[in-house]
Parts: C-alpha cells; sequence; structure tokens
C-alpha cells in the first residue's frame, strides 16, 4: 500500500516531503491520467503521495503594490474568480480542459508538471512571474524562465515544493493570447502564445512574446523583442524563428507549429497600430 | 484508512484505501454516475464535490475526507432534479443514456451560476461532457427548455 499524506499544516507537508521524497499531488488532473490503473480500479504509483489540497496557505490569493501571489494549490476556478487577475492569465486558464476540471487543477500543478504544453505558461512568461518554492531549508524564488529543464523536467529539488506564484502586474499596453488546439475544450495545445506591447508617448518601450509547444520549454523570443523594439520588423521574424524548435508528435507536425507560432506573432505586431504599418511577408 | 464524508446529504465513514478513485466507492452502491474514459475527458463521471462540479474518476477517495459529495441520485428527488429529468425526455435530450447523469449534473451546475445561459453558454458548461448519440443539439435544447421551466415555476436549482 502506497504511503500517503493529506496534512493540514506546511510544516508538516514539507517533513513528508524530505523524508520520503512523496510525489506532490494537488488537483491530480495530470497524475491520476499519468498513473491510471485498470478500469475500475485505482491509480499506481509507485512512492509516497503528499496531498496538496488541504493547504489552506497554499490556496490563497491577494494582489498588492502591483504583485499578485497565486497559492500554488488553488484551483484554476477559484483563481478565475477573482476580480484582479490580468486580461492574459483569465484569457489562458479559462481556455484550459474544461469547467469540472478547472475546479481541481491547479496554477501549481500546471506549472510543476512542467509540459511544454502548459496554457498557463506563456503568459506566465510574459508577466515575468516569479515561482516560490520551499522546503525545511528555507525557500528560494525562481523567475519562471529558469524554472524548466526540458520537458517534464524542472529545478525543483526533491525535498521542495512550489507554494507561490508571484505574477507582477504589466502596464496599461495591448495583449495578445492565443490557443491553437483540435478543439475548443479539453485538447492540449498544438501552440499557445501570449504577447504584450506597450507604448509611451508614441514609441513602442516594451515588447514581449512567448510561445508553448515548440520547443522543449516554453520560451520568450527575446532577440526578436530586440528587433521590434529597434525597428527592424522583418528581421524579428527571421530571429523568431530561430528560437522554434518544434516536434512532430500526436498532436501536430513540426512544421504546423513553426508556422503557427510564426503566424501569431504576426497576427500581434498586426493588432499594433505601429507594427502594423511594417511590411511582412 | 477511515474517511468521512457525506453522499446526498448521509454522513458516512468508511473504511477504505485512501488511494480509491471517488467513482469506485460511489458505483458499490450508487450507479448513476458513469465511467466512460477514466481520464477526465468525458465527463460521465461528473458529481459535485462541496458544491463544485468535479470528475470523480480522477479523485482519490483521501481527497474527500470532510467533504460534501452530491450524485445524480441525490439530484433525481429535487424539484429541479424532476424538473430537468422531464424537460430532457421531453426535448429527446438522451439516446442511449450513459452520458445523461453527467450532462445533467454539468447542467444543473451550469443553472446554478446561470440561470438564463445562452446557447454558447450552455456549450461552454457542457464543454467537459461527451456524447456520442444526440449530436448534442438536443441535449442544449433540453436545457433550455428547463430554464424556462424552472423560471415559470419559480423552481431553483
Ligand atoms: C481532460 C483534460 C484536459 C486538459 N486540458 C488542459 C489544457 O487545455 N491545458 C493545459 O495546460 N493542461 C490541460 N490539462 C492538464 C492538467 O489539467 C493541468 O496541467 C492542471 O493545471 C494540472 O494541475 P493539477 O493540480 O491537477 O496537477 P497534479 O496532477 O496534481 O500535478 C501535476 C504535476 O505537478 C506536480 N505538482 C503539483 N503541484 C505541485 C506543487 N505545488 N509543488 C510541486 N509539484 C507540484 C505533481 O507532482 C505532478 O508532477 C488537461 C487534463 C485533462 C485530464
Ligand atoms: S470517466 Fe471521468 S471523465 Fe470520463
Ligand atoms: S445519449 Fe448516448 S452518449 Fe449521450
Amino acid at each position: 500500500m502506497v504511503n500517503c499524506l493529506r496534512p493540514k499544516s506546511l510544516d508538516e507537508a514539507l517533513a513528508f516531503r524530505a523524508e520520503t521524497k512523496a510525489l506532490p499531488f494537488a488537483g491530480g488532473t495530470d497524475l491520476m491520467v499519468k498513473h491510471r490503473g485498470y478500469s475500475g480500479t485505482g491509480p499506481r504509483f509507485d512512492r509516497p503521495v503528499l496531498f496538496l489540497d488541504a493547504l489552506e496557505s497554499l490556496r490563497t490569493i491577494s494582489l498588492s503594490n502591483g504583485l499578485i501571489r497565486i497559492g500554488a494549490a488553488l484551483p484554476l476556478a477559484d483563481i478565475l474568480a477573482f476580480s484582479g487577475l490580468p486580461e492574459l492569465l483569465r484569457r489562458s486558464l479559462s481556455s484550459i480542459a474544461a469547467p469540472g476540471l478547472r475546479n481541481r487543477a491547479s496554477l501549481g500543478g500546471n506549472i510543476a508538471n512542467a509540459s511544454p504544453a502548459g496554457d498557463s505558461l506563456p503568459p506566465l512568461y510574459v508577466h515575468e512571474a516569479l515561482l516560490v518554492l520551499k522546503s525545511l531549508r528555507g525557500e528560494r524564488q525562481v523567475p519562471i524562465d529558469k524554472f524548466f529543464t526540458g520537458p517534464g523536467a524542472s529545478v525543483l529539488a526533491e525535498d521542495e515544493i512550489l507554494s507561490e506564484i508571484q505574477v507582477p502586474l504589466l502596464g496599461q499596453g495591448l495583449v495578445y493570447y492565443r490557443k491553437v488546439g483540435t478543439r475548443k475544450a479539453n485538447a492540449l495545445s498544438k501552440i499557445s502564445a501570449a504577447g504584450y506591447a506597450l507604448t509611451q508617448n508614441g514609441k513602442l518601450t516594451d515588447f514581449r512574446f512567448a510561445v508553448g509547444a515548440v520547443a522543449p520549454t516554453v520560451i520568450r523570443l527575446k532577440k526578436a523583442e530586440e528587433m521590434l523594439l529597434a525597428g527592424t520588423a522583418e528581421a524579428a521574424l527571421q530571429a523568431a524563428a530561430e528560437y522554434l524548435r518544434p516536434i512532430d508528435d500526436q498532436r501536430s507536425t513540426a512544421a504546423y507549429r513553426t508556422q503557427t507560432a510564426l503566424n501569431s506573432l504576426k497576427e500581434f505586431m498586426g493588432m499594433h497600430p505601429q507594427l502594423k504599418s511594417i511590411k511582412m511577408k | 484508512m477511515k474517511i468521512k464524508m457525506t453522499i446526498n446529504d448521509q454522513s458516512h465513514t468508511l473504511d477504505v484505501h485512501p488511494m480509491m478513485r471517488l467513482l469506485d466507492i460511489l458505483r458499490e452502491n450508487l450507479t448513476g454516475s458513469k465511467e466512460g474514459c477514466g481520464e477526465g475527458e468525458c465527463g460521465a463521471c461528473s458529481v459535485f464535490m462541496n458544491g463544485a462540479l468535479v470528475n470523480s474518476c480522477l479523485i482519490p477517495v483521501l481527497q474527500c475526507d470532510e467533504a460534501e459529495i452530491f450524485t445524480i441520485e441525490g439530484i433525481k428527488d429535487t424539484a429541479a432534479g424532476k424538473l430537468i429529468a422531464g424537460a430532457f425526455a421531453e426535448a429527446h435530450s438522451a439516446q442511449c443514456g450513459f452520458c445523461t447523469p453527467g450532462m445533467v449534473m454539468a447542467a444543473v451546475n451550469l443553472l446554478r451560476q446561470n440561470p438564463n445561459p445562452s446557447e454558447a453558454e450552455i456549450r461552454e458548461g457542457l464543454s467537459g461532457n461527451i456524447c456520442r448519440c444526440t449530436g448534442y443539439d438536443m441535449i442544449v435544447d433540453g436545457i433550455q427548455l428547463a430554464a424556462r421551466r424552472a423560471k415559470e415555476e419559480a423552481v431553483p436549482w
């Protein structure tokens, strides 16, 4: 019988995690599928399981000083009910799965799952979110783009859990979110993209674009962003293409993903009054 | 392991393996909730947990400790349950009926939050539920009919 614990106190949770290297389990919407047993039977786990859903301190959400702090185990539906939620997160989280799943699935799970197709990730890259990792040793903050090391892999240590996601608000700019999937509900993305453009005194001063499912991790198209800020759109698209290293899989092909990612960047540029005027192939 | 929960307003203390799925526990006595996919895709196993729509195939029963579970059997005898059953029958919303318990749970969940849903809102509310028979249009009709009747007859969801 697997050893499992559903503590109400964070200290107890961290002690169990440190002692047994237990698998963190939040909403279970990824884990129960991955560890599914035969029909009519329970899931199969070969290591202890640490349930996070009863930890009240991981289920809070607040906004102060331009920073939204989201408890890692808070279900997506509760995050969506928060009135101060930024547009990019609202659009992406409401596109994940379906109502019943959003009542269980957590943001922490979407991140820690480390899928390059996790739909919350491109918006979190654009917001330059910080992840708070906790263990008995203490806590550390990791910028989201330093968290992932490959598909399914991250810097999370064996005794750590993700406790909070800190999302700095963006300025009053233009935002963009696009998820391309086979159908609207319950479909994992072929690609998803998020963008932000800020214009001050008629000049583009900030441009950010992140894409999921086109490389081993979600990526920000940093070089392309810089070139756009410098006013060289055609070169920016070429620079963007260099970041894209998608794979063929059951959901889509590499060629489709590359083209769709570039199309979404063009689409966003086309929405912006200044970038629109730049000629593109 | 001892787990305490209420199912359709009756409290139970179960001595079960903590990793058993809520769906399997329910189906020992209450077979209204169905297993279609076992992977969160089809919604046939939908129930309410503390008032929220969930997929019972994805929930280890340990997570239900102290929780209130409400199933199609609980809804059946309420005024809302009778109303929606009548509307589904009239609109031909069920053919083989396998998806119907899950569809009704998703529909009641939607109508509780939004008693006057548009067609698009109904489709979004049912987006986690798969039906292989009806083509969905007749289910949407049934829910629209139920919404209208509930208003006329002042039946609360
Ligand atoms: C039918 C269906 C449709 C789906 N559709 C989408 C979709 O459209 N878009 C999308 O992005 N995803 C989708 N998913 C995947 C899944 O629902 C999400 O990734 C969800 O956010 C996972 O959250 P969870 O709390 O359920 O994670 P869990 O299953 O509990 O955990 C997922 C992983 O994260 C780890 N983990 C969880 N919480 C923590 C923590 N606090 N600290 C450290 N590690 C942690 C777990 O160990 C595990 O490896 C879908 C899943 C299903 C079944
Ligand atoms: S059986 Fe649970 S969603 Fe299909
Ligand atoms: S009526 Fe047969 S699956 Fe819906």
